[in-house]
């Protein structure tokens, strides 16, 4: 069996005094795709927020290790630079700061932490270049400000650029299908199978069946009221599909 | 007794040594000056004087700076040596130390045929008609704080532009104090664009010993003949000891274009006011600024825009990003009189309070007396964007810088205002090297 990636253990953790995740256990090895779904509420973007260091919510106990790195303890850049990566489900609009500016200064923050020279300029573009091929990121939007302006399927195929570009051992796919067609969901599903290797891993979460028909899960877990309820092949996903939410509802009735 | 009687006792016991410096266009209104800061009541204003709420001039005035009104000592080379943030922007350069004006050298031969870009004493003596047509033109003289840089002033800044004269390059004025000992500085600045002619100008301010404290008393007075094009920068690099109150006025007669940017980088106590008076047909303003407070730094922008005629454009934009203890104020107001219908007048103020303790006091006014117009203003103070934070930070970069360069994006729209070649990028530079702390040796400068 391949090394564990991601353990999770007993997270719990509350927003405004309300507790939203009840005790998670996730463990997640090299070169799995895990699915996470779940009906509204159930504490899917949650996770993936206490996961990324979200200041907005507070860890009440338990603990998340990345290739054994105790994360919970790391601020959201250290947490980049140890190799995971989030992509929003509202990628935010940061005006005044150009695409370039920004990933400039993300690529060369943790080549700094990784003790290695800044990029020069022409690295960089030459970078910036190859990795833009893999979602098909127009040229136009690298020399506008962060998300502004872009449409829903151009920022959600810009969180891919940066993924690409930022390498990361563990990726949080938080809702990426959502406003997307179905052209453009193709084209970001495509950029996270070219990006998968032996030794990323990638968890998805997503309301729908839909895009686990482009990117492949090796498990599915079921979250609901803050607890993962159910874990299955992608066989659970089809069965949700089919079924919807209301018997897993009856299965954990208070 | 109040701030005024020490100036007024100088002027009454150095009256002579006063009209010695400059010649009859400047010296023929003294004494007006002096009957007006003699009457009962005259005073400056305070923070019960409406309009200045959070900055009190008479405080401002009141320590006893001393005034150099006998021209002892005052240190000509520096304005060689100094170097100023912005270096060789322009040939075209000068520096005026304390209150005395100084070209560069070999100036008087690079100026393009025609131009003027003096000493306000020396034009004072030497083409009296053509400052005497101008001088005092713009300026409120019934104002205290006017009246008494009239009644004081020895030197300053004179530039005329000929009509239909365009300089392609940037006149450069680099505002320096030095003295071993407080020094009170009282400067004036005339500036007349003739008809279809075309200015820009960068004023910059500096202080040469930061542990010294200074007071600089300015009157700006810029006159925009018909159609004439005029682009000004000014930027503020001063030491936390000094204060400064500067007034700006601005006339501008039919179809002019003015643009205006008033930067502070670092300063002690700044308060700036701009009057413009749109006074022709199709006259455009554009009034911009920008502070970064930190430290116990205080920063006070108190704009009016009167539009007296049709047809006439003015937008106003200022932000301000506050740290730690500084304060700042913004007052704007746009007034539309019954003669200039047909008006479009906009006002932006936007800031962003960086630390729990510092404070941001603003008021925008409208007072429009005509139907026919498109107005706006607005107003909103708040915090760094933590969304954007986060997701910068989710993406590796730091908190610090994070922060730094969310600040500098915030002021990116009021660095795109200034056109001046050259300029635009100098200033995005300056102001990112403000915000990472590592502006010249500045001591009010931290890492927001």
């Amino acid at each position: 069996m391949s090394d564990i990636l991601l353990e999770v253990r007993d997270l719990h953790a509350s927003v405004e005094g309300k507790e939203i995740l009840k005790g998670v256990n996730l463990t997640i090895r090299e070169g799995e795709v895990h699915a996470i779904m779940g009906p509204n509420g159930s504490g899917k973007s949650t996770l993936s927020g206490v996961l990324a260091g979200n200041p907005a919510y507070t860890v009440t106990s338990g603990d998340a290790r990345l290739h054994g790195v105790e994360l919970l303890d790391l601020p959201p850049e250290t947490r980049s630079h140890e190799g995971l990566f989030l992509s929003f489900q509202y990628p935010v609009e940061i005006p005044g700061v150009s695409m370039v500016n920004f990933m400039r200064a993300a690529v060369n923050a943790k080549r700094k932490y990784l003790n290695e020279e800044p990029l020069s300029a022409s690295e960089f573009l030459k970078l910036m270049r190859q990795k833009r091929e893999i979602v098909e990121l127009d040229n136009k939007l690298a020399s506008r400000s962060v998300n502004e302006g872009f449409s829903g399927g151009e920022k959600k195929r810009n969180e891919i650029f940066q993924m690409a570009v930022l390498e990361p051992r563990l990726a949080i796919l938080d809702e990426t299908d959502s406003g997307l067609d179905i052209d453009a969901l193709r084209v970001v599903a495509g950029g996270v199978n070219k990006l998968k290797t032996s030794k990323n891993a990638t968890i998805v979460i997503t309301h729908y069946q839909r895009l686990l028909d482009y990117i492949k899960p090796d498990f599915v877990h079921i979250l609901y009221k803050g607890r993962i309820v159910k874990t299955g092949g992608p066989e659970l996903a089809l069965e949700l599909e089919e079924r919807g939410y209301d018997w897993i509802k009856e299965e954990n009735k208070d | 007794m109040n701030a005024l009687t020490q100036y007024i006792d100088l002027y009454d016991s150095a009256r002579q040594a006063i009209h010695a410096s400059g010649g009859d266009p400047l010296n023929s209104m003294r004494d007006g000056c002096r009957r007006i800061l003699g009457m009962d009541g005259a005073g400056l204003p305070t923070k019960h004087t409406e309009g200045f709420e959070k900055t009190s001039i008479e405080d401002m005035f009141a320590p006893d700076y001393g005034v150099n009104v006998n021209r002892i000592g005052i240190p000509v080379d520096i304005a060689a040596t100094f170097r100023c943030d912005v270096p060789n922007l322009s040939t075209l350069q000068a520096t005026v130390v304390n209150d005395k004006f100084i070209p560069s050298a070999g100036l008087d031969d690079k100026l393009p045929s025609g131009i003027r870009f003096m000493s306000l004493a020396h034009a004072s003596k030497e083409m009296p008609d053509v400052v005497s047509r101008y001088y005092g033109s713009a300026a409120t003289l019934g104002d205290e704080s006017v009246a008494l840089n009239t009644m004081m002033v020895q030197d300053g800044v004179f530039i005329h532009i000929p009509r239909g004269v365009r300089s392609d390059k940037a006149l450069q004025l680099v505002n320096i104090f030095s003295s071993p000992t407080p020094l009170a500085a009282f400067r004036r600045v005339l500036i007349v664009a003739e008809e279809d002619s075309e200015l820009k100008l960068l004023v910059c301010d500096h202080t040469q010993d930061r542990t010294q404290s200074y007071l600089a008393s300015q009157v700006i007075e810029i006159i925009a003949g018909r159609n004439a094009c005029l682009e000004m920068c000014m930027i503020e690099e001063s030491s936390q000891l000094t204060s400064r109150y500067s007034r700006m006025f601005v006339k501008q007669e039919q179809g002019s274009n003015v643009t205006i940017n008033n930067t502070t980088l670092t300063c002690g106590t700044s308060r700036n006011d701009f009057d413009v008076e749109l006074a022709g047909e199709h006259c455009e303003c554009h009034l911009s600024g920008m502070a970064i407070g930190s430290g116990h730094m205080h920063i006070d922008n108190d704009t009016s825009v009167f539009h007296r005629a049709p047809r006439c454009k003015s937008n106003q934009l200022f932000k301000y990003v506050l740290d730690e203890e500084s304060d700042g104020a913004f007052e704007g107001s746009i007034t539309v009189t019954p003669s200039a219908p047909y008006t479009e007048a906009y006002q932006s103020n936007r800031n962003i309070l960086a630390s729990g303790s510092a404070r941001m006091h603003c008021k925008p006014q409208l007072i429009i007396n005509n139907d026919e117009v498109k107005c706006s203003h607005g107003a909103t103070t708040g915090q760094i964007d933590e969304d954007a934070l986060f997701y910068m930070r989710s993406r590796g970069i730091s908190e610090e810088e994070g922060r730094r360069m969310l600040m500098q994006a915030f002021m990116i729209d009021v660095i795109d205002t200034v056109r001046i070649p050259g300029l635009q990028d100098r200033l995005r530079h300056l102001v990112d090297r403000r915000f990472s702390g590592s502006l010249g040796n500045c001591e009010t400068c931290r890492t927001i």
